[in-house]
């Protein structure tokens, strides 16, 4: 399988917008790509930007590797992908306020109504009402990979707390201190409004009661989760307060922060805590993370939760396989983006399929997020493929089946040099009142391992700086 | 069949309370089968207290009091009229279709001995309804209904493995293999009358709910080994017993907490002692 190289295609030729990049690389000394590497690492170091591998128990927190070498796209290449992006988005917020309220995509047939109805991310808490301003998916992390010169498919919709977003601007910012030399030859679109955009997005979908000057902070499950460092850091840029649930109260359905001057009415909660854990006397009893009573202030409309409770039921793997006839039916259009073509375990015939070509497919939990309890089937051991065998014959529902894509490949600095390693994207995509926004780029993960196709970063990926060239 | 219910759960705290915060479930609605003649929540404490409807339909008192609180107790008192539909649940309030009630939830997924005991409870019966009466059979049959008092619930699979379990959970076993057997299936919380043919009875009791074609929505309660009659006083219906509990509660301070229950319910006029 040869990949799409995003530098060279498919290796002969030099692709346009990494000319200066190439002639860059051929003239740099080994040693000073190596240099600054290492002082890229000691910048990440100094910044303290960690993330936590569970399962992991030699080390809680570790830092995420960082390549030097940039993956670029070009202006037209994004134009088309941010269309794309858009147009997904759109349909994910309307296919929410649809299962939720009319549920005309179900009457119609355009997704099996129990995918939806016995989808624990389905929150019963939400049917029927109305969410402020008509957001749902207020922060969408969409997850795309690129196969070929034209062509780009979604991998997964993050429509829950997506993560990434303070790397995106890290590594923005570590390469600039970096390389100002190749910025000084290359317009990149910057990433530096990104939190200018979260702020306005979260302000605009304030309840309709609230001040014209919201407050808003940020709830974080505190900091043994494993993006914690992001909580922090994104309370920072946005200039909000970082609360943990134990520093909200909720009194007769309004919510409150505890402050120095005493309690301080909250209008908009960017809240990185699960559905689950998010209220203890209506989810998860056990929770010791969330803020009793606050989906009681959220009914009442007295606060905005971002995003809203019970969008996993639109990013749920098995919903996924659906979103292309949910993008047509909702926008009217064609797709733009492209989704892998799916098996869905839970169909007979699928499954037969699937259990006949495991060690072709890439097979996924439906609930699972992560990399984890994913089987790469070109790179699984017997052991691994006929554990998967069990669990697909025991729970066929729980599982869909892909065909192992080929990511296109980025050139990466590795330990034998530069060398070609592959790369998905993760684009943010914000939904407020005033419509969408999305700045150029995203996450670039990258698979640091030869060969390797998951990027994930508990399972050894990287990341990468994102350039959209302006010209 | 009158039934007075008499139903007050107190909270002693070893340190004062400075806020408590809960979600009551404890107030039934009308539908074929029952009518509420009368009913009032009452707690000992000023609070505020706001009524309102989960997705279940069921009536949902949120309850806020500030402190410093060193008791308090919820007291329920009402009278509904029952009568006798074999087990029927028609004319109810039904916000969300039936398949929702398809789903595992934390207290009712099934491990493999509910599954084959399911299969096999079901295995010689015809119809859905035949076999949910089955099913309903060797549940009494299989598991023992223990008081309640003192005792918390373990969830399906661990009150099955167990043998002996409280009505709570003996609901769980029959609804994680209802489920299984592909019915959409649900808890319900209420209150017993106490009457000659039940084993467990006489107060706060719970029971389980299948929706079958044709049928709709039929009462099954494995506790008692029968469909809920007119002894049955149904409140809160959901997913499980964290979906319809009585009461869900938090608070800021108060130290550990001391729990106690006193409840009745019985035939209005008397001829049945309190519980």
């Amino acid at each position: 399988m040869v990949a799409f190289d995003e530098m060279t295609g498919s290796g002969q030729e030099l692709r346009p917008a990494y000319d200066a990049l190439d002639r860059w690389l051929k003239e740099a000394p080994p040693e000073t790509l190596a240099l600054r590497r290492s002082q890229a690492e000691l910048f990440f170091r100094r910044i303290g930007i960690t993330f936590a591998v569970y399962g992991d128990e030699e080390s809680t927190e570790r830092l995420i590797p960082f390549d030097i070498i940039p993956r670029v796209l070009t202006k037209p290449e994004w134009t088309r992908l941010e269309a794309g992006l858009r147009q997904r988005v759109t349909a994910l917020n309307m296919f929410l306020a649809d299962v939720y309220g009319a549920k005309e995509c179900l009457k119609a047939g355009i997704i099996p109504p129990d995918l939806v109805y016995r989808n624990a991310c389905y929150q019963l808490e939400m049917v029927d009402f109305q969410v402020p301003h008509g957001v749902y998916c207020h922060i969408a992390g969409i997850d795309v990979v690129r196969v070929d010169a034209d062509t780009f498919y979604v991998l997964e919709d993050n429509a829950r707390t997506p993560s990434g977003v303070s790397y995106m601007m890290e590594n923005r910012e570590v390469m600039l201190r970096l390389f100002p030399e190749l910025f000084a030859t290359h317009r990149v679109a910057p990433v530096d409004n990104y939190p200018d955009q979260l702020l306005a997005t979260l302000r605009s979908v304030a309840p309709r009661s609230a001040p014209s000057d919201p407050t808003i902070c940020l709830l974080t499950p505190g900091q043994y989760n494993s993006a914690f460092y992001e909580h922090s850091f994104l309370a920072d840029k946005l200039g909000v307060e970082l609360v943990e649930g134990s520093d909200l109260l909720v009194r007769d359905d309004v919510v409150y922060m505890r402050t120095t001057q005493g309690p301080k009415r909250v209008d908009v909660i960017y809240r990185r805590i699960d559905d689950d854990f998010i209220d203890p006397l209506v989810f998860r009893s056990d929770s010791v993370l969330g803020v009793p009573g606050i989906i009681g202030a959220y009914k009442a409309g007295n606060v905005t939760l971002a995003n809203a409770v019970g969008t996993g039921v639109a990013d749920d793997k098995a919903v996924y396989s659906y979103m292309p006839e949910i993008v047509k039916f909702f926008t009217g259009e064609e797709p733009i983006l492209k989704n892998v073509p799916t098996w869905r375990c839970r169909e007979p015939q699928d499954n037969a399929y699937v259990l006949d070509n495991l060690e072709k497919l890439v097979v996924k939990e439906v609930n699972g997020s992560g990399g984890y309890g994913m089987l790469v089937g070109p790179h699984a051991d017997k052991a691994q493929i006929e554990s998967f065998r069990r669990k697909l014959k025991a729970s066929p529902e729980g599982f869909i089946a892909q065909p192992t894509l080929a990511l296109s490949t980025c050139p990466t600095f590795v330990a034998s040099g530069v060398a070609p390693r592959h790369v998905d994207l993760r684009p943010y995509v914000l939904s407020g009142a005033n419509g969408i926004s999305c700045v150029p780029g995203g996450l670039t993960r990258v698979a640091l391992k030869e060969g390797s196709l998951v990027v994930n970063s508990s399972q050894g990926g990287g990341t990468k700086d994102t350039w959209v060239l302006d010209a | 069949m009158r039934i007075r219910i008499s139903h007050t759960i107190g909270y002693d705290y070893a340190e004062p309370a400075r806020h408590i915060t809960q979600i009551l479930r404890l107030t039934p609605r009308d539908h074929d089968g029952q009518h509420v003649m009368s009913w009032r929540i009452e707690p000992s404490i000023d609070g505020r207290l706001r009524a309102g409807q989960d997705a279940h339909g069921n009536i949902v008192h949120s309850f806020y009091a500030d402190g410093p609180i060193s008791a308090l107790a919820i007291r329920v008192e009402g009278l509904v009229e029952t009568i006798d539909l074999a087990g029927a649940v028609r004319g109810g309030p039904e916000r969300v279709p039936c398949e929702v009630y398809r789903r595992d939830t934390l207290l009712t997924a099934p491990d493999d001995a509910l599954r084959a005991f399911a299969e096999e409870a079901a295995a010689g019966a015809g119809t859905p309804l035949s076999r949910m009466h089955a099913l309903m059979a060797a549940t009494a049959g299989r598991m023992s209904c223990r008081d309640a008092s003192g005792r918390s619930g373990v969830g399906a699979a661990a009150a099955f493995a167990a043998g002996e379990a409280i009505a709570q959970d003996i609901a769980h076993v029959f609804m994680a293999c209802a489920r299984h057997l592909g019915q959409p299936a649900r808890y319900v919380s209420g209150y017993v009358a106490p009457s000659g043919g039940l084993a467990a009875g006489g107060g706060a009791h719970a029971w389980a709910e299948v929706h079958l074609d044709g049928y709709g929505w039929i009462g099954f309660d494995s506790a008692n080994g029968l469909c809920p009659v007119d002894t049955h006083v149904r409140v809160a219906a959901g997913l499980d017993y964290a979906d319809a509990a009585p009461i869900r509660g938090a608070r800021q301070g108060g130290g550990s907490e001391h729990l106690s229950v006193l409840v009745a319910a019985r035939e209005a006029g008397g001829r049945q002692p309190a519980q």
